[in-house]
């Protein structure tokens, strides 16, 4: 095990167990030696709104050198449940939005992560232990990801609906729909670029969401939230739980009002447990890759698709008999 | 055995005119579809690499014509060698035929496909009536030529799938386990075979235990396209022998149309693999139908939405919802046509409804009518004279359903129609969407803006305005929740048997 390994290790097993606090360095929270800083609470988003977990328990979020960044929300079932009800109550509005105003709003969201940019670079670079370039490369791309899909929005039912030439004297059509509400397990290692990757052509399909956020590396994806907070995108069409992951996955996955499941930033073990359990309502569920994401390029445009979109839609077709 | 009409009570009369107390002037012979022209073997093995063969250890089961009760013929179960044989045998010709072929030489298999369907189309429609107990009429004009039209459409699709899914390239998946059930069995084989063999794969079909004859019959068809060995196989056996199929870990795709329980049963087996999985499980269809609508059409259009098939159709209209100005003399009509359906001998060719598929099927039916009746529902059947054997059930409408009865609420697969009421769009709405199903749904509305209005808010796959179960090869068919994911027919049906590469 390298040492790196070994800190890492060191760090999730903290988490239950007592474990030493080292006296904080907490460079990376807007500490300078010469004034106290004010720490930011981190907390759940759910309805568009931040409580924090109703257990009211925490856990404590290092950096990768292995350092207190801060307590995050250890979340539960009934946080879980919380969020699914605050989707399901904004997926009628958002999935009757037309596509223009759709689209104007997740391009919106570009435009208020750029105004945070700094923040999230070094909120990356704290979560990954990377490079300011490297932590920069994935903020740009993130924020270039909201504005790729802003664009899909209008597009992507021209791409697959279809007018079908059927025998007999009918109209008939086929139109995406977005499934309903979608839980997406967040990669565990890329922070943001992975959520965002995975969120965003969800969101623009016209699903409301429930994200169980990284484990390890929970705050930028929080601080994403407040993003979508002030960027036009209705409450509840996101919804963050923060905590642990074999706690929360399969309250998320067993969700009976959960259509559809993002098990794409699942470990391969726990997505086959996560499928199981997702079973039981016919969910939808997308797999991770076999050999899982430890050499998945997030900043490739590979990473962006509208078949993506595509994961998260249903096809519905129309039929009208025609005549005089 | 065709049904006589007992014209003094015949309570139709004023659906054609005729005061009260008038009779029906006139009864239907009976009309009966020549079998003379048909071979239904006494035995059939399994269909493995295009030959017929013996199940290891020997065992077969009977098949029945669930009309008359009498065997047809026996049939293999399959063994779980038999099982392993037939995926060995699929897998090596994906390997070392079927995959290497240019996807223009596919296309012309498949064309000869649907050209011996269509050639031998009355075999087809006989052998279908007497396995599954559908009436002729039917078997004759929806089920055959479907299933050549959807042979005749995915042959198309072998060459020009570059074309099919922007900036991606398509690849086949290897072997397709496919899983289908009683109530359309040539259909069914059709959906599934033909965009399969389409996008590059081989198959492993396993039809229904009750119906496997066409599958035996399509299998002759095989043999005379002269498709390479092993592109096709055909197993038969219980549930457990589809299970093994599906558990199989050289299967890549698995393609179930069924029950929602045991669809999940396959979802759980799939689970964790690499097994790309598309389910067409069961359905409640809200069939709404508004004051506005053009009330005779709309008539036609309840009848045929679950009486069709003996209401054994996964996508029926089985939920019947009326707005309440126009309730009594909707209901008036319907009952008076519900009263002219002829029931009896699918052979007979002016047969409406014919035979539940089989006894446990029929008891499942009586099961649920009975519910309906104990849950206080008001139930109504035309006076029907039923032949003496075979399993047969009268159209049954049940008026004061509420949303909470089981009628209202379990697929019950018959000819059982469940009729509520509402008085808003939104309320139609709120109750047709109030299923764990979303498989189709219908709309009867003059109004052009109410139609989108309604297609937009149901959350179901199909939705039919002014029309019910209108069926076509370009037309996707698939549902929304627990009716299911992925979709059969058109280009979006291609998309189940592809691994679509970046």
């Amino acid at each position: 095990m390298s040492p790196r390994t070994a800190t890492r290790a060191r760090q999730r097993a903290s988490v239950l167990e007592d474990r030493p606090i080292q006296p904080p360095a907490l460079t990376a929270s807007g500490t300078s030696r010469d004034r106290i800083g004010v720490r930011k609470t981190y907390k759940l988003y759910i309805g568009g709104q931040f409580p924090r977990t109703e257990s009211g328990r925490s856990y404590e979020v290092f950096d990768a050198r292995g350092r207190l960044l801060a307590n995050a929300c250890r979340g539960t079932r009934k946080d879980i449940r919380e969020a699914v009800r605050a989707a399901r109550k904004a997926f009628p509005g958002w999935s009757k939005k037309t596509a223009y105003n759709r689209s104007q709003i997740l391009y919106r969201i570009a435009e208020l992560m750029e105004g945070r940019r700094d923040q999230f670079v070094a909120e990356v670079r704290d979560a990954q232990g990377v490079s300011r370039q490297r932590a920069t490369r994935e903020v740009d791309a993130a924020i270039d990801r909201w504005v790729w899909y802003a664009g899909w929005a209008d597009k992507f039912t021209q791409v697959v609906g279809s007018v079908n030439p059927v025998n007999g004297s009918y109209f008939n059509f086929s139109v995406p729909e977005p499934t309903g509400v979608v839980g997406i397990i967040a990669p565990e290692e890329s922070s943001l670029l992975g959520l965002v990757s995975r969120l965003a052509p969800a969101v623009v399909g016209g699903n409301a969401t429930v994200v169980v956020a990284s484990e390890s590396r929970p705050l930028p994806a929080v601080t994403l939230t407040e993003v979508l907070a002030t960027s036009d995108v209705p409450g509840g069409v996101v919804n963050l739980v923060t905590g642990l992951r074999r706690e929360l996955l399969p309250s998320l996955a067993g969700h009976m009002d959960v259509n559809a499941l993002d098990a794409f930033g699942a470990a391969p073990a726990e997505a086959t447990a996560v499928e199981e359990t997702a079973v039981e309502n016919v969910k939808r569920v997308v797999r991770p890759p076999t050999d899982g994401l430890a050499r998945y390029d997030w900043l490739s445009d590979r990473a962006q698709s509208p078949y993506l979109i595509s994961d998260f839609i249903e096809i519905k077709t129309v039929w009208h008999p025609i005549g005089a | 055995m065709t049904l006589t009409k007992k014209p003094e009570t015949h309570p139709a009369a004023a659906s054609w005119g005729l005061a009260t107390g008038k009779q029906v002037p006139w009864e239907y012979a009976s009309a009966p579809e020549a079998t003379d022209h048909v071979t239904i073997r006494p035995e059939y093995g399994l269909f493995i690499g295009n030959e017929f063969t013996a199940s290891k250890p020997k065992r077969t089961f009977e098949v029945i014509n669930p009309a008359t009760e009498e065997v047809l013929a026996r049939v293999a179960r399959a063994s779980t060698a038999d099982v392993d044989r037939a995926v060995k045998v699929a897998r090596g010709a994906y390997s070392q035929t079927w995959s290497k072929l240019p996807g223009s030489e596919r296309a012309k298999y498949l064309y000869r496909i649907a050209r011996i369907i269509q050639e031998r189309s009355r075999e087809f429609a006989v052998v279908e009536t007497l396995n599954s107990g559908k009436p002729i009429k039917e078997s004759r004009d929806v089920d055959v030529p479907l299933a050549a039209a959807h042979f005749f459409y995915y042959a198309g699709w072998a060459d020009k799938l570059d074309y099919a899914f922007p900036n991606r390239t398509p690849r086949s998946l290897g072997v397709a386990a496919q899983i289908i059930p009683w109530n359309f069995p040539l259909m069914m084989l059709a959906w599934k075979i033909a965009p399969a063999l389409a996008a590059g794969n081989t198959v492993i079909l396993k039809p229904a235990s009750t119906t496997p004859l066409t599958a035996y019959l399509f299998a002759d068809v095989v043999r005379q396209a002269e498709l390479p060995p092993g592109v096709v196989n055909i197993i038969t056996g219980p549930g457990e022998i589809g299970m093994e199929l599906v558990r199989h870990s050289d299967v890549d795709k698995v393609a179930f149309t069924g029950s929602t329980v045991v669809g999940k049963m396959i979802g759980r087996a799939v689970a964790g693999s690499h097994k790309k999985l598309t389910l067409e499980l069961g359905g409640k269809a809200a069939n709404i139908v508004f004051d506005d609508a053009p009330l005779d059409q709309a008539i036609e259009g309840i009848i045929n939405g679950i009486y069709f098939n003996q209401g054994e159709v996964c996508c029926a209209g089985s939920r019947l919802f009326v707005q309440e100005s126009v309730y009594e003399p909707l209901l008036d009509k319907l009952k008076a046509r519900l009263s002219t359906l002829r029931v009896g001998d699918p052979l007979d060719k002016n047969t409406d409804v014919g035979a539940i598929n089989s006894a446990g099927q029929l008891a499942k039916v009586q099961e649920l009518v009975q519910s309906g009746i104990d849950e206080g529902a008001e139930i109504f059947q035309p006076e029907c004279q039923l032949p003496d054997r075979g399993f047969f059930f009268v159209p049954t409408l049940f008026t004061g359903v509420s949303q909470s009865h089981r009628i209202a609420q379990e697929e019950i697969f018959g000819p059982v129609l469940s009729v509520l009421t509402f008085r808003t769009p939104d309320e139609a709405i709120e109750k047709a969407n109030n299923t764990p199903y979303g498989l189709s749904a219908g709309v009867w509305t003059e109004k052009g803006s109410r139609i989108f209005k309604m297609v937009a808010a149901m959350r179901a796959g199909v939705v039919w305005a002014n029309t019910f179960n209108r069926f076509d090869p370009t037309s996707p068919f698939g549902g929304y929740k627990e009716s299911g994911y992925g979709r059969e027919g058109g280009l979006h049906g291609l998309a189940a048997y592809l691994r679509l590469d970046a």
